[in-house]
């Protein structure tokens, strides 16, 4: 039993322009999720993180065109599966949870009705009650104090890290072998940034399930994962294990790191990425 | 002749534009280009450059009277001599046709000229001064909105008197409501912008604000909604002549040729059927074309 | 949403604050509805009294004798200020008073109860179809977008705002009745089988399966599948295209993503999740094209002799019957403003995002 849970081999994301043409989002990105590990992907806006983190759950929109050498979980080849069976592994044995829960919960459904579809869709066979009492105890799980308010609440009504802390605990407390967190802090302030975090980590030690980090913040992914992969142009340019990355070589990645100034001991300058082209047309390795 | 052709488009395309005339002239190029690769859009434009063609020389090409009765012709079904046919008063619907296509475009461009001056000022106004103004203009708007449109221009034609002008007013009368909320939505949204603020500042007068600055910038999704409501304009002038309220006969108005058609739509289909086409093709037209701007101008329509 | 719950959420929301906050709202809503009709009979007014060079002649036509014409004069209020005209004419109408009519010389409104089922029925029936094939085309368009069914929802959806509805109603008429024989003529019914059956709906339809009577029902479904086919059209169109349009607002959006991610699969997440969105704005334009199926009765009904309310007006029109034109104005207006002013409601009501 091989010890890699997910891998990704060359995958391309292309959309088509207006005219027709192809522009590529993501160009031949390959990366290995282990059991249990953390893996951070980091990368500024239109890096194309967020496609690849998608592109392994199969929930690329529609008008995206793509394609991969490989792409495996659990030793499973996921472009040989047909699409139902495809869908049918996520939600149980991978899962994602996205970035702001304003949006990404359905408006007019209660939190109640939300969790109750999946835990159906878990395969929970019990009576309305019981469903109930497994919706406030998934609730508590996460630190939700008022959780019979809040099943009965909209999205809407809920703060930012009440929101997220319910999709944890809608997505994650099954324990799924792979979770995807797409942004998971980007739409909330650093404190309940923190606190969510922390219900994340939780969640995830519990279960022993594999992360895949994907953010903007290269700080916070060096606290939180395992190892880095920072991404740009839709390539990855460099990985590396989280502490090993104070030591990294892409000038890319120096720029971020040299992003966050010390604040114990500030520079007369603030350094500034300046972008090499050539960076477009590196190969992607390791 | 290549190279001048290539230097005058990339002249237009730069990234860089030298002058403002420059940076208009290559948007205007850029959106021809995308309106252009849409061959829908090309056909609704296509059908109006005809329209107008024929309205405007139509008449002197043809060569039948629209108005002569030749009775021994009546009801000719279409063929060589007559290409359309003839009605029951031997009259050539062929002509008839191209003398109504003047009567069409002519109460259309009327409706459109009086209504969207007058919803672009309500509108603007309306959003630029916000609060108490605000709310009155848009409540009534909202009364006007929620009157239906051909029952109200029936009830007024029908006070006023069956004619052109009569069936012009009645239509323009419910149909600004629409321009003036939605120039109302988009001077909401530019009048909080940094660039009025600056404006104020530099001394503008509020009428100087509005004219200058707020209406050119409404003025691209006015024109789609314009074009796009001229589909609906013309069915409406259409129906009213099909009632017999528009242009009077003698007048080869095409919404009363189809209705003269009615009695003998059993045995000549052309005398009504051809004018309905006429209609629907116009109309069609116009929808293609308010399509194929709308995504122009703004792309982010739905698909 | 059960019905329970809903009692639940309307308990709930008597609480002070939100008890406040929903009789601003509803006060708001009927001040909107006084406002507009009050616009309506200001606009009738206008048009009845102000517009013909004698209002009276305009009413009584111009072969009424000079008491007869005294009469109107005095009964009108023409010689008061404008003010006291209108309100007279006001209490008239919130009276049921709409005149009497040149032609039938029947009072207005009694002319008015009698056909306006008939177009309701129309109106009706081409809804009901309209929903039935235009919301399904819809979303299916918009979950296949740019594949075979997206084109042809949009054709459509530009062939409803494209053919002039009077014109199909010929042709359909020349194709299925006179060429092929699939349908009756004009008219509500075979004129043998007027009046066998009560009326108690209004609906010849539904009164005749009442009764039993189930050759006057075929009778009267063979002349009504035509009209209700013309109109039923242009709400496919209408509602195909709208609905395509919120689907595809719908399904670019986040919560879809989750629902896709949470393993559901894609008939749950497309019916339950995104129509489930659309659902309350749907209702609303339903009811709006209801609306705009009233108005496009009133060119349609005289093609196919259909005794609704549109035949009436245009009759009327033909006739110089002020009073039925502005009875019938007002009466069609009325219902617009009605169903217009419910859509507003409705949405507040409905949906959870606005309370």
């Amino acid at each position: 039993m091989s010890d890699v849970l997910a891998q990704i081999d060359g995958l391309e994301v292309a959309f088509a322009g207006h005219d027709g043409v192809l522009v590529p989002a993501v160009r031949g990105v390959s990366l290995t999720v282990r059991r249990g590990e953390r893996l951070g992907i980091v990368g500024e806006s239109g890096s194309g993180k967020s496609l690849t983190g998608r592109a392994l759950l199969g929930l690329l929109p529609p008008e995206a065109k793509w394609s991969a050498k490989a792409l495996r979980f659990e030793d499973r080849d996921l472009l040989a599966m047909r699409p139902q069976e495809r869908r049918r592994l996520c939600g149980t044995r991978m899962s994602m949870i996205l970035q702001d829960p304003k949006y990404s919960l359905n408006p007019v459904m209660t939190v109640a009705q939300q969790m109750r579809e999946t835990f159906v869709r878990q395969g929970v066979r019990e009576s309305r009650r019981a469903l109930r009492e497994r919706i406030v105890a998934a609730l508590e799980a996460v630190h939700i104090r008022d959780p019979q308010r809040v099943a009965d609440a909209y999205p809407h009504e809920l703060s930012g890290g009440m929101g997220q802390r319910v999709m944890i605990a809608m997505m994650v407390s099954a324990g799924p072998r792979l979770l995807i967190a797409d942004e998971p802090t980007s739409a909330l302030d650093v404190l309940v940034s923190m606190q969510v975090l922390a219900v994340l980590d939780e969640m995830i030690e519990r279960h022993d399930t594999g992360l895949v980090f994907i953010s903007h913040d290269l700080p916070l992914v060096m606290s939180f994962c395992d190892r880095v992969a920072v991404m740009y142009g839709g390539r990855v340019v460099e990985t590396c294990a989280a502490r090993d990355l104070v030591h990294a070589t892409h000038p890319y990645t120096r720029g971020l790191l040299e992003a966050n100034p010390p604040l114990d001991n500030p520079p007369d300058e603030l350094p500034t990425l300046r972008r090499d082209p050539a960076w477009l047309d590196e190969g992607t390795t390791r | 002749m290549k190279p001048a052709r290539t230097s005058l488009r990339t002249w237009l395309l730069t990234d860089t534009p030298a002058s403002p005339r420059q940076a208009a002239l290559g948007r205007a190029y850029r959106r021809w280009r995308r309106f252009s690769s849409n061959p829908l859009s090309m056909l609704g434009l296509a059908i109006l450059l005809l329209l107008i063609v024929v309205a405007a020389i139509g008449p002197m090409l043809v060569a039948q009277d629209p108005l002569q009765q030749v009775l021994a012709e009546r009801l000719t079904p279409p063929g060589a001599a007559h290409w359309f046919g003839t009605d029951q008063l031997g009259r050539d619907i062929l002509s008839r046709l191209v003398y109504g296509s003047r009567l069409t475009l002519a109460i259309a461009m009327l409706v459109v000229v009086l209504v969207v001056p007058v919803g672009l000022a309500i509108g603007t106004v309306a959003g630029y001064c916000g609060g108490i103004v605000d709310t009155a203009l848009m409540r009534v708007t909202d009364v006007a909105l929620a009157f239906p449109k051909i029952v109200l221009a029936l009830a007024f034609a029908a006070a006023l008197g069956p004619g052109v002008l009569n069936a012009v007013i009645a239509l323009s009368i419910t149909a600004w409501p629409p321009y003036a909320r939605l120039a109302r939505a988009e001077s909401l949204r530019l009048a909080r912008a940094d660039y009025i603020h600056a404006a104020r500042l530099q001394g503008a007068s509020h009428p100087r604000i509005l004219l200058r600055y707020i209406v050119p910038l409404c003025s691209s999704s006015v024109i789609v909604r314009a074009t796009l409501d001229m589909a609906g304009i013309i069915l409406a002038v259409a129906g009213l002549g099909f009632l017999g309220l528009g242009a009077q006969p003698p007048s080869p108005e095409w919404g009363y040729m189809v209705a003269s058609g009615r009695n003998v739509l059993l045995d000549a289909w052309w005398v009504a059927t051809i004018p309905g086409l006429a209609i629907l093709a116009v109309s069609l037209a116009f929808n293609l074309l308010g399509d194929g701007l709308r995504d122009v101008f703004d792309p982010r329509h739905g698909g | 949403m059960s019905a329970v719950t809903f009692i639940e959420r309307v308990r709930a929301m008597s609480a002070h604050r939100d008890g406040v906050r929903i009789g601003l709202a509803l006060a708001h809503w009927i001040a909107m509805l006084v406002i507009t009709f009050t616009g309506l009979l200001a606009i009738t007014f206008f048009i009845g009294r102000k517009i013909p060079i004698d209002p009276v002649l305009a009413i009584l036509g111009d072969r009424a004798s000079a008491s007869a014409y005294a009469a109107a004069r005095l009964r009108l209020g023409l010689d008061k200020p404008l003010i006291d005209q209108f309100v007279i004419y006001a209490r008239d109408v919130l009276h049921g008073n709409l005149g009497v009519s040149l032609l039938t010389a029947n009072p207005v409104i009694d002319d008015i109860k009698r056909v306006f089922p008939a177009t309701l029925e129309l109106a009706t029936l081409s809804t009901f179809i309209g929903i039935a094939i235009g919301v399904p085309l819809g979303v299916a368009a918009a979950v296949k977008h740019n594949r075979i069914v997206d084109h042809i929802a949009r054709v459509i959806g530009l062939a409803g705002s494209s053919v002039p509805v009077f014109w199909l109603a010929l042709m359909g008429l020349l194709l299925f009745y006179a060429r092929l024989h699939w349908v009756s003529g004009p008219g509500r019914i075979d004129p043998v089988y007027d009046g066998m059956v009560d009326t108690r709906t209004g609906s010849l339809l539904i009164d005749s399966i009442m009764a039993g009577e189930w050759d006057v029902f075929r009778n009267a479904f063979s002349h009504i599948a035509l009209p209700a086919s013309v109109l039923a059209f242009y709400s496919i169109a209408y509602l195909s295209r709208m609905t395509r349009s919120f689907m595809l607002e719908q399904l670019s959006q986040e919560y879809v993503t989750t629902a896709r991610a949470k393993g559901l699969p894609e008939r749950r997440v497309i019916w339950r999740h995104a129509f489930g969105n659309i659902a309350v704005p749907l209702l609303t334009v339903i009811a709006l094209a209801y609306s705009y199926l009233l108005e496009g009765s009133v060119l349609t009904e005289i093609v196919f002799a259909w005794p609704g309310i549109g035949s009436y007006l245009t009759g009327a029109l033909l006739n110089a019957d002020m009073n039925a034109v502005l009875g019938s104005t007002l009466v069609i207006g009325a219902t617009f403003i009605a169903l217009n002013l419910l859509t507003d409601a409705l949405y507040r009501v409905f949906d959870p995002r606005t309370r």
